[in-house]
């Protein structure tokens, strides 16, 4: 019989309402590399937390080493050699990396800490794997890189046998994912049992020995990487075939709809700006997406785009018309820009108000909603809300008077889409308007901004998905550390060179 | 001059120990804004102990009184614990309660014994003078308060536990990243307990020591007269670290002394500023100070947000 590490074995979890693990059976064998694959609320995450003991399941057992074991909580999975690497990194921001590896573990006499040694088990860890870190390095001066390598070394250092990573991807860059990679063969290689959770299909096609697919909360299938192609694994987990390359004609690009000129803005976190002199122009009928690992300023460039912050320098134009002093409301009526916001529950939607007053939350105050007296048109608002939950496809509970917290995230994203596409803006900045949501939802928004540039608006994409960076724009901007470092061709360039710049290993001089 | 040191001293040691509370308070989560309310309860603790107690020994007498200070500050820090911790209230609001509730039932609490023991007698006064002349050493004219040396033990020992020890990193933890702190396998609730106890225990202390600072008879209607919340200015120009919450108090401390002792200065009697301002430079100083260093500080960063297991 074939020795697994962990097994899980027809795992069912319900909540009030779904069935969020539906008889699931994963098996992870010793010194593999294991991917699990599925889309946002595939059940993936659920699967995790059962195995962590934050969830008890109703039906299922789970077995280490062929026999069967009870996780009430982290602390029974930690002492069965499971540690996890989370998508959102559990360190302590203020804390070096030795306190951060050693934390909950401590090495102490009568409650003093005793570093030494810690130190030294630490350095010897970070040889053995290659996994360069600094231990007396602050976490919040670190790479996204680095702070990985910690939460890796921080497992390693409890001797954890049964390593998980959850979608370690997602935050680095092409460089730094190969170099993952690599990390987690030393590991399988020693003898490490590896769950890598992912739906990124060439990463799983590269690194995986086996992949289980789970679909909707039901166990699909676990396949041998070698037996299958990223499309066979894609209809796995999708259902269907899904076109991953966005279709479009070449762009015809027009006239300059939005000018920027020596853009400065200043960092809410450190005392340095964090848009520094950046210069660029959109026109009309193209798309052009910023591109560059989240945290290099592009979070201030559009705050400064879109007037939630104020510029330290710098002129922006649209139409030839200076808005750099113009109010938000100004940018959005009279300068026609809609703005799809990076976060979509802070600046995107109030999240307690129904999705009709959502839908209208930029035009509330024009005739057609607003009577003379002052007093809210009500029935007019439905009838536009209606009218676009209808064009757009937003699906709510309740239709127009859903409270928007209540909706799903794809939805919540259609609504914020229906009303800044419907505007009929001039300039359509979407940031990051994929992120955290399932493919099909992916390929509807990516239709539509290339529908919006074939109708010939300009669109500014904030993106750092490399897929989307890769596939959606006509051209794309890098920004490194507040500057555009790059500006490249999607069609002739490569992922390897894009990852270049963004990692702030290669730049050009860029004009705009 | 030396009459100024002497009160400079000893202010700064209420200052110390009150803000060393808030500091470990904060450290582990919870913002304590009720340090104001845990003083005035840790000094009724005190001046009772030092009201009842016949004991001639110094010693004994010292002891006793910062027990008895204690005490009751852990005990009535643990309506913030219960409130803030385990029933995730909002911890402004807790706070601001307990002070609301300190005085005023320490008031009441003191009208009523007096009125016990003598029918005329409506004061909220408590008088100590026999038993604080045993808090004090004269030096050749220098009155050497034993607080003066527990405030820098306390120092020592804060600085000590927050940056040498396994309980003060993990502390730490639960005030910068609880959820970190969680995933390996920390208590969490327990940790803001402690550190929300041992808050109670310093707020306390830091009450006893106020009321002995200068006078031997309290009025407890008058509460601690912004104490508690001068030492959370202290805290914050001190950014929540030991030595510099120190350097900090020695300031203030310093602002509170002259108002007590300009008269004996030449050069600030002839300028002949009415005594209130002296009084208000304090609260005037921390305003100033604040309002300029208050923008670097850097305060834990889960600091007033309840822990919720289950969120994630």
């Amino acid at each position: 019989m074939e020795q697994y590490a962990i097994e899980m074995l027809h795992i069912t979890k319900r909540f009030p309402g779904i069935i969020a693990n539906d008889d699931i059976t994963l098996q992870l064998k010793k010194g593999e590399i294991h991917a699990l694959l599925g889309e946002n609320g595939a059940g993936k995450s659920t699967l995790m937390s059962v195995l962590f003991g934050l969830y008890q399941p109703e039906e299922g057992v789970i077995k280490k080493d062929g026999v069967e074991v009870r996780i009430n909580n982290p602390n029974d999975a930690n002492a069965l050699g499971i540690g996890m690497v989370h998508q959102h990194f559990k360190l302590v921001e203020c804390f070096t990396v030795l306190d951060n590896i050693i934390l909950g573990v401590e090495p102490n006499k009568m409650g003093f800490l005793q570093k030494k040694e810690a130190r030294e088990k630490v350095l010897a860890l970070s040889e053995k794997y290659g996994l360069r870190v600094d231990p007396d390095a602050k976490i919040e001066d670190i790479t996204v890189g680095m702070q990985q390598r910690t939460e890796i070394l921080k497992m390693l250092y409890r001797d954890n046998e049964i390593l998980i990573f959850d979608e370690p991807t997602a935050v680095l860059t092409p460089q730094e994912i190969a170099e993952l990679m690599q990390i987690m063969k030393n590991l399988s290689a020693e003898g490490k049992s590896i769950l890598f959770i992912s739906h990124k299909l060439n990463e799983i096609m590269e690194v995986a020995d086996r992949c289980t697919v789970l679909r909707k909360g039901k166990y699909i299938g676990t396949v041998n990487t070698k037996d299958v192609t990223a499309e066979d694994l894609s209809a796995m987990m999708v259902g269907r075939n899904v076109n991953f390359h966005v279709d479009k004609t070449p762009a015809k690009p027009g006239e300059v709809v939005l000018s920027i000129e020596n853009m400065t803005v200043a960092s809410k976190v450190h005392k340095n700006n964090a848009v520094k002199n950046v210069s660029l122009k959109v026109r009309a009928g193209e798309i052009v997406c910023l591109a560059g690992i989240d945290g290099n300023g592009q979070s201030e460039f559009v705050y400064g785009l879109s007037g939630l912050e104020p510029l330290v320098s710098g002129k922006i134009t649209v139409h030839g018309k200076d808005m750099t002093k113009a109010s938000i409301r100004e940018r959005s009526t009279v300068m026609g820009i809609s703005h799809i916001p990076e976060d979509r529950h802070k600046h995107g939607l109030v999240l307690d108000y129904s999705l009709e007053d959502n839908l209208i939350l930029q035009t509330y105050f024009s005739p057609e909603f607003t009577s003379k007296a002052g007093f809210l048109r009500r029935k007019n608002i439905r009838e536009y809300a209606n009218r676009l939950i209808e064009q757009y496809d937003v699906r709510s509970g309740q239709g127009a008077v859903t409270t928007a917290r209540s909706m799903s995230g794809g939805n919540q994203q259609k609504a914020i889409i229906a009303r800044e596409i419907d505007k009929a803006p001039e300039l359509l900045i979407a940031v990051q308007p994929t992120r955290g949501l399932d493919v099909g939802a992916i390929e509807y928004i990516h239709k539509q901004l290339v529908a919006q540039r074939d109708a010939g608006k300009a669109v500014l994409l904030v993106s750092l998905e490399l897929d989307e960076v890769m596939d959606v724009p006509d051209r794309i901007l890098v920004m490194y550390e507040g500057e555009i470092v790059g500006e490249l061709d999607p069609k002739k360039t490569t992922q390897e060179e894009l990852g270049l710049y963004m990692a702030g290993a290669k730049r050009d001089e860029v004009k705009a | 001059m030396l009459l100024l040191i002497q009160y400079t001293l000893i202010f700064s040691s209420v200052l110390i120990l009150v803000a060393l509370g808030g500091c470990i308070s904060e450290h582990s989560g919870v913002i304590n804004l009720g340090l104001e309310g845990i003083m005035v309860i840790g000094a009724l603790g005190g001046a009772l102990m030092m009201r009842y107690c016949q004991t001639e020994s110094a010693f004994l007498m010292v002891l006793l009184v910062i027990l008895a200070a204690t005490l009751f500050g852990v005990i009535y820090s643990a309506l913030l614990g219960a409130a803030c911790i385990n029933f995730k209230a909002d911890q402004t609001l807790v706070g601001t309660a307990l002070n609301l509730l300190g005085t005023a039932a320490a008031t009441v609490f003191v009208k009523a014994i007096n009125t016990a023991a003598n029918p005329d007698d409506h004061s909220s006064e408590i008088e100590y003078i026999r038993a604080r002349k045993m808090f004090i050493l004269n030096i050749k004219g220098f009155e050497f308060n034993w607080f003066m040396l527990i405030a820098l033990i306390a120092v020592i020992v804060i600085a000590v536990l927050l940056y040498k020890t396994k309980f003060g990193l993990r502390l730490m933890a639960c005030g910068e990243h609880p959820q970190a702190a969680d995933s390996v396998g920390i208590n969490v609730y327990k940790m803001r307990w402690a550190g929300v106890l041992i808050s109670g225990a310093l707020g306390g202390l830091g009450g006893i020591c106020y009321i002995l600072a200068g006078v031997s008879i309290w009025k407890f209607e008058n509460g601690v007269a912004g104490f508690g919340f001068l030492a959370l200015a202290v805290m914050i120009f001190g950014q929540w670290k030991p030595g510099r919450i120190a350097l900090a108090a020695l300031l203030f401390g310093l602002f509170r002394a002259l108002s007590n002792t300009y008269v004996g200065f030449p050069a600030l009697a002839s300028l002949n500023l009415p005594g209130n301002v002296y009084n208000m430079m304090p609260y005037i100083v921390s305003l100033i100070v604040l309002a300029f260093t208050s923008k670097q500080s850097r305060a834990p960063k889960a600091e007033g947000i309840p822990y919720d297991k289950g969120s994630r």
